[in-house]
């Protein structure tokens, strides 16, 4: 599908998050992604009226896109409820430039709410009753994450200082972003004598449970150079599924983004190494490792050891997950719109104390279910084009 | 061809269960193993599905203990079975934090219990494959 989307077609022209952390009772998820909607028109100039392609996912809102549409009595041309767990957001900014190239919509915009640390995840994120899972009770998604790690520890020498180092980095990082949930350091000792959950998972190698949302706004690259901010362009874009339960996934070590990451790359005519920074989906401080191999930055394997030696927290040798991720910033439920986020924020240099320098190319990579769906995104900027 | 109005994957599944077996599907047009049950083969598409009963061995694929708040540390793990799939199940009566990859196992069925139908667990298994 990529080969026949047109690199630098479209544009993210409006980013926002909705209030994130702990919500007052009664919020509900669509009014977060109102409020989200309206920050991003905000961001970019346009009106409400503007928009006429609306794409959303939610758990609590089973109906897509309906909600919001009802809520802010808008009526779209097009839209798009994919529901494909925390990638949903990457995978429906596919379809938004598959719309917006098709002239079924002009302006896109791309929405999530949750209310889950409020409502608690039980009630959030319901779970279909499995009968080759369920009478085990594991405890998903965490111990799905956990059989991945503890598989790339037996295979690979892959260590529980490894993960720590995942969870440690993502709090230095958070430690800039004035929007980040933690405020405290995070030690190598703490994550490590923190308290077990899943072997080999402590509450710090598992992300946080909290509200939140976000909205992004896309439009055709023509209509994007009118606008208020500089347009932070799609470059490259893909999709990959591979399994929904963890006991069907065919190799626990390697993940769908080995085949989501090349389709991107070869859309956008750029390489691992072109990128600046990378917002890689941190349910668990096994995902970013996993990424890294799968996506092409270390050999498959080899993820923990690139990760040591704080080799992704700020100063280190490559930037992921600035904002503090989904480990120490925000995770309400499904991170990937959040994660997408950071990146276009990146690419426009609006990071203050944590930017990264001449970020001219990030790299958004969203994960779905039990490492079930992978789907990348290259945001560039108008240099890049 | 399979006729799912009189018989399903699932309950034929739970059928062989209760007589303290663990059945799998062979391909008939391919030869590969179908696990779980299906009414039609992955990738051939074929209804062609024969019910074969496991020798009941395997090895331990991938394993994670759980802490819960008020009950004890308790074992989920994958488990590679000899005839070539994977299942999710649980190792018992042994610590759960000495469960390693690589280590052999037997299953034995846990019986039913009010609504829950008899499912596969496993113990630990001398030898190596």
């Amino acid at each position: 599908m990529n080969g026949h989307l047109k690199r630098g077609s479209v544009a993210v022209v409006g980013a926002a998050e909705s209030d994130l952390g702990q919500m007052a009772p009664n919020t509900s998820p669509v009014d977060l992604m109102a409020q989200a909607t309206m920050r991003a028109l905000d961001d970019c100039g346009l009106k409400l009226s503007d928009i006429d392609g609306v794409f959303s996912a939610a758990s609590q809102v089973r109906q897509g896109p309906m909600p919001l549409c009802e809520y802010l009595r808008i009526t779209p041309r097009y839209f798009d409820g994919t529901q494909i767990g925390g990638s949903s957001f990457m995978a429906l900014l596919t379809h938004a430039q598959c719309a917006l190239e098709a002239g079924l919509c002009e302006v896109a915009l791309i929405t999530y709410g949750s209310t889950q640390r409020s409502v608690s995840r039980a009630i959030a994120t319901p779970r279909d009753y499995n009968y080759f899972e369920t009478p085990y009770k594991p405890l998903l998604p965490i111990s799905a994450y956990a059989l991945a790690a503890s598989r790339h520890m037996h295979q690979y020498g892959t260590t529980r200082e490894h993960l720590a180092e995942v969870a440690v980095a993502a709090r230095k990082w958070a430690l800039m972003n004035p929007k980040a949930w933690e405020k405290e350091p995070l030690t190598i000792e703490q994550a490590l004598n923190a308290r077990m959950v899943s072997h080999p998972f402590t509450v710090r190698d598992c992300c946080l449970v909290l509200d939140g949302g976000g909205a992004v706004i896309l439009t055709t690259a023509a209509r994007a150079k009118t606008l208020k901010k500089t347009p932070v362009y799609v470059l490259g874009t893909g999709d990959a599924l591979s399994h929904v339960s963890i006991s069907s996934m065919p190799d626990l070590t390697v993940t769908a983004a080995a085949r989501s990451g090349p389709q991107a790359f070869r859309m956008a005519q750029l390489k691992p190494s072109d990128v600046k920074m990378l917002s890689l989906y941190d349910a668990f401080t096994i995902t970013p490792i996993l990424f890294l191999e799968d996506l092409g930055y270390c050999p498959k394997g080899e993820g923990g050891r690139f990760v040591s030696d704080g080799a992704i927290a700020p100063g280190g040798k490559l930037a992921v997950n600035t904002s503090g991720g989904g480990l120490s910033y925000c995770h309400p439920g499904m991170y990937g719109l959040l994660a997408m986020i950071e990146a276009i924020r990146q690419v426009r240099g609006e990071c203050g104390q944590r930017q990264v320098k001449n970020c001219d190319v990030a790299l958004a990579h969203g994960n779905g279910g039990v490492m079930s769906t992978q789907c990348t995104v290259i945001f560039g900027s108008q240099a890049t084009v | 061809m399979n006729d799912l109005t009189k018989e399903s994957p699932l309950g034929t599944y739970m059928e062989y269960g209760k007589k303290g077996e663990l059945a799998y599907q062979v391909c008939k047009d391919d030869g590969s193993v179908v696990f779980y049950p299906r009414a039609v083969a992955p990738v051939t598409g074929s209804p062609n599905l024969e019910w074969r009963v496991s020798k009941g061995l395997g090895t331990v694929y991938a394993t994670t203990v759980i802490y819960g708040k008020d009950k004890p540390p308790y074992n989920v793990a994958l488990i590679d079975i000899d005839e070539g799939f994977r299942m999710m199940s649980r190792v018992e009566d042994m610590d759960p934090m000495q469960i390693k990859i690589g280590m052999r196992v037997k299953v034995c069925m846990h019986p039913a219990a009010d609504k829950q139908p008899a499912y596969p667990v496993f113990t630990a298994a001398q030898g190596t494959k």
